[in-house]
């Protein structure tokens, strides 16, 4: 391992974040911090995470929902402090990896179904 | 580069970029430097200045022929400017030549991989042997970075200079990235010097001004700067305080470094 890779190690150790076990198909609630002035709150985000892409320290996580019947996708970098904590709702039953034909599909044609048994504890 | 900058600059070796989130969220993309020992060999000084060495011990100048001159001594002259000659890091005495090996035996020093002087004011030289330490800058002072870009060899008009090239139709053939006319008729006949073409791009030395020192590793020696510098990952750069910059009062003058062992404090 380069020296490169045991910084962003340790910047994802300073991070410290506590990450449940999620993947593409899981509903999530990311609460996410957000700063009003001089003010800090925490918003919730809730939605179908339909894709995690990168990895180590540049992992991020794209949560899609419908608000107002409009589809909001936001992508979330997963060790980012503006992610104040992330909760699985739900676990859906899915068989892709990225789930971007839910972007051309509406109503229940978009739904997914649940996942009877969790995957083995402790996959990551 | 001329201008006599107050402090020593130091000579480090590009890692490669990461990323670090500060506090606030915001994700701020940093180059790591990494120092590997950057440690003054030599002074230039204006007037000849006795020569210590790493431990400290004056060294006389040998004689230019040591059979001829019989032990006399040649008499030193000094530089005409005030430097301090940094080396960094590690390299084989196999593959440094004689004459370097000369100089790095004269200073005490191991043999390094790199050799590049900075301008120093006069009150800023450091005793040969000194290593300079990672906070040696401080955490959002400016910096300027200079190294040698990336080599790109022989490049086009378009990618050089960033031309247009010529139309994909219309009658063009087997010329869409050539650069175009380079002049006028007879009159001036020939084309201006400087002209925009195709040629040599990249390895040329780079400044980057005005980065910021994002975090910094004394342990290790590393620098986070924020933002790219020029050159490949591994090769050598030079990092000085900001030109155009006030540099922090709680920055280390002349510098901070820790002197070789065995020299008098």
């Amino acid at each position: 391992m380069n020296l490169l890779q045991t910084l962003e190690q340790e910047e994802v150790a300073r991070l410290g974040k506590k990450i449940p076990e999620f993947a593409a198909g899981d509903t999530l609630k990311v609460n996410v911090k957000i700063k009003e002035g001089d003010r800090e709150r925490v918003q919730a985000y809730e939605g179908v995470c339909i894709a995690r892409a990168g990895g180590g320290l540049n992992a991020n996580f794209t949560v899609r929902k419908i608000s107002f019947g409009e589809g909001v996708e936001r992508v979330f970098p997963l060790h980012s402090p503006t992610v104040d904590s992330i909760e699985v709702v739900r676990r859906g039953r899915v068989r892709r990896a990225k789930l971007y034909y839910l972007r051309d599909r509406r109503g229940k044609s978009a739904r997914i179904a649940e996942r009877a048994r969790a995957r083995d504890a402790g996959a990551e | 580069m001329a201008q006599p900058a107050q402090r020593t600059g130091v000579l480090a070796k590009k890692l490669g970029m990461m990323r670090v989130f500060a506090e606030d969220g915001a994700h701020v993309p940093v180059t790591v430097l990494s120092l590997e020992d950057c440690q003054v060999i030599g002074r230039r000084t204006v007037e000849a200045a006795p020569f210590h060495d790493s431990t400290g011990a004056e060294v006389a100048l040998k004689p230019v022929n040591a059979k001829k001159a019989k032990g006399k001594t040649r008499e030193a002259k000094g530089d005409g400017y005030v430097a301090l000659v940094l080396g960094a890091g590690a390299a084989k005495a196999k593959n440094a030549t004689k004459a370097e090996r000369g100089q790095f035996a004269r200073a005490k020093v191991e043999v390094k991989a790199e050799v590049r002087e900075f301008r120093v004011a006069p009150d800023a030289l450091l005793p040969v042997g000194a290593k300079i330490s990672a906070d040696h800058f401080v955490i959002g002072q400016k910096v300027d970075v200079a190294g040698a870009s990336i080599g790109k060899g022989f490049a086009g008009a378009m990618k050089r200079w960033n031309f247009g090239g010529l139309r994909a139709t219309h009658g063009v053939s087997v010329s869409h990235r050539s650069h175009g006319s380079t002049g006028q008729r007879q009159d001036p006949g020939k084309v201006f010097k400087g002209k925009k073409m195709a040629g040599h791009l990249g390895d040329e030395r780079v400044t980057t001004q005005n980065l910021e020192v994002v975090r910094v590793d004394a342990e290790r020696g590393l620098i986070f700067i924020k933002g790219s510098i020029p050159g490949a990952k591994g090769s050598w750069i030079e990092v000085r305080d900001a030109v155009k910059a006030k540099l922090p009062a709680e920055a280390a003058r002349p510098g901070k470094f820790t002197a070789a062992e065995g020299a008098p404090a």
